[in-house]
């Protein structure tokens, strides 16, 4: 039986710097846009939180995940909340890096959507909701990888979604609890990141949810557009093979 | 027939069992026969997706009752890993000085061998390529309530070990009637069987299948059984499944990785 991995969808991007290509991994920081943790106001610290983030808070996008720019993501009758990220592409191993000297392992940027679905309950935080975030094509990425040396500061960029043509979103990549050099920093002090590696920033809070039908795309200044028609998913009562 | 990845005179083979007669040996697809130990063992197959289960025995439940918000009727708890946190048999995982609770997890790993998207229970199985051991080390000074198990704790350098077998589905009777221990320094600190799995394994290809397509070589961790205890640096820990494999690691200190 052959047990090699299938293609990932995610080589589609070009990348016109060392490593030349993705791996593969991507791994999303969460809740690390300051307002995202300021909305949660006290229930941070209530149960079953009881208190707020030490360390980055993180979640690992599967490869059924990724997608590219074009392509079309399946969405249940909620629909799915949007998640405009900047995507922070690894350029040389990165394992236990100081901020001071994080940037200089980033071979470039890239424009990522980390598509979820509205997790029911009170405490949508507690439990990995991997039923709701790694489904099939959730996170596209931009088809450009742009040099790093190209981006001036990576944590002021301004970023903006439209659904449907229409601004639904206009924000930036600042204001984060680690902005890139010290996620890479906290992220590498117990994985080593290698080159192709794909962290994405974060998103910002309050982002638009988007329905099937709609088209979604986000624009980071200086780095690029990425656009994906959201469909409705099979339905696949009865189908199984 | 069982196979394993092993890296030998400069390059990656698979390789099969050999008996050396006094010595375990492996042949390797070429032909050359070797000692068990003259090889690096690598993860037995190309690792996928891991996908991960959390509290999927009962008794194990019942252990971290005192900790937890979750009962068993709750939904699967599914958390992703990424491939650098994977070894092979006979590997270090590190330790971090100052730590208080590392410890091992014993869990049957499935490997998947064709694609499967909304699968049902009963065409289930028929997407299994065979099984592996996994031993799925957790340090749980380092979690958090957000997302847990927070990956610091769950998917570190070296944290998850494979091996040492890739085991096919056709050799395997039973997978849900298997015994698994995990012995530190020669004392069984851990059992169970198998068949005390919340969520079965055909539960969880038809959960999983129904929002992820699960893909050739991606590998369903399938949880651990009570008996989870601290391990120390030098410790040696075995996690066995009978008819799986017999997997074996070190731990080792921060000293080795220059920290």
């Amino acid at each position: 039986m052959n047990l090699s991995p299938l293609p990932l969808s995610a080589p589609r991007v070009r990348v016109d710097v060392p490593p030349w290509r993705l791996s593969g991994v991507v791994v999303s920081a969460l809740l690390n846009h300051r307002l995202q943790l300021a909305a949660l106001g006290d229930a941070a610290l209530r149960a079953p939180y009881k208190a707020l983030p030490n360390a980055p808070v993180l979640a690992v996008q599967p490869r059924n995940a990724l997608a590219a720019d074009g392509d079309e993501v399946p969405a249940g009758t909620d629909g799915l909340d949007v998640g405009a990220t900047l995507g922070i592409v690894i350029g040389r191993v990165a394992c236990r890096v100081p901020a001071a000297e994080a940037l200089a392992h980033v071979a470039g940027y890239l424009v990522a959507n980390d598509l979820s679905a509205p997790i029911p309950g009170d405490t949508p935080h507690y439990r990995p909701g991997a039923r709701f975030k790694v489904r099939d094509r959730s996170c596209p990425l931009g088809s450009v990888v742009v040099p790093a040396g190209a981006v001036a500061d990576p944590d002021a960029l301004a970023v903006r979604v439209w659904i449907d043509g229409a601004l639904a979103q206009a924000t930036d990549t600042g204001e984060r609890v680690r902005g890139v050099a010290q996620l890479i920093a906290d992220v590498s002090e117990f994985m080593t990141l290698n080159p192709g590696d794909v962290l994405l920033l974060g998103v910002s809070h309050g982002g638009p949810r988007a329905l099937a039908g709609q088209t979604v795309s986000v624009e980071i200044d200086g780095v690029g557009r990425l656009t994906n028609r959201l469909v409705q998913e099979a339905d696949h009562e009865g189908s199984a093979a | 027939m069982k196979t394993a990845r092993v890296a030998y005179a400069g390059a990656i083979h698979t390789a099969f069992e050999h008996d050396l007669g006094s010595a375990k040996g492996l042949r390797l697809a070429d032909g050359r026969v070797v000692a068990e130990d003259q090889v690096v063992w690598l993860p037995p197959f190309e690792v996928g997706s891991v996908i991960a289960l959390g509290l999927n025995y009962a008794d194990h439940l019942k252990e971290l009752s005192k900790e937890l918000t979750v009962t068993s009727k709750d939904e699967p708890l599914v958390f992703l890993k990424t491939p650098g946190a994977v070894i092979g048999h006979r590997g270090q995982t590190r330790r971090p000085r100052g730590v208080a609770f590392m410890h091992y997890e014993c869990e049957l790993a499935v490997v998947i061998g064709r694609t499967a998207r909304h699968v049902a229970r009963a065409d289930a199985m028929a997407h299994v390529a065979g099984y592996t051991v996994c031993n799925d080390y957790a340090i749980r000074d380092y979690l958090e309530n957000w997302y847990r198990p927070n990956l610091r704790v769950k998917n570190r350098d070296g944290g998850t070990v494979l091996g040492p077998w890739f085991v096919p589905a056709e050799d395997v009777a039973d997978p849900h009637a298997l015994g698994l221990r995990t012995l530190v320094n020669g004392q069984v600190t851990q059992q169970g069987t198998t068949a005390h799995m919340v969520n079965d394994i055909p539960a969880l290809i038809e959960y999983l299948s129904a929002f992820m397509t699960l893909q050739a070589g991606d590998v369903i961790l399938t949880g651990t059984p009570e008996g989870v205890v601290n391990v120390n640096e030098g410790d040696e820990v075995v996690t066995e499944i009978d008819g799986i494999g017999r997997l074996v690691n070190t731990i080792v200190g921060d000293d080795l990785f220059g920290r």
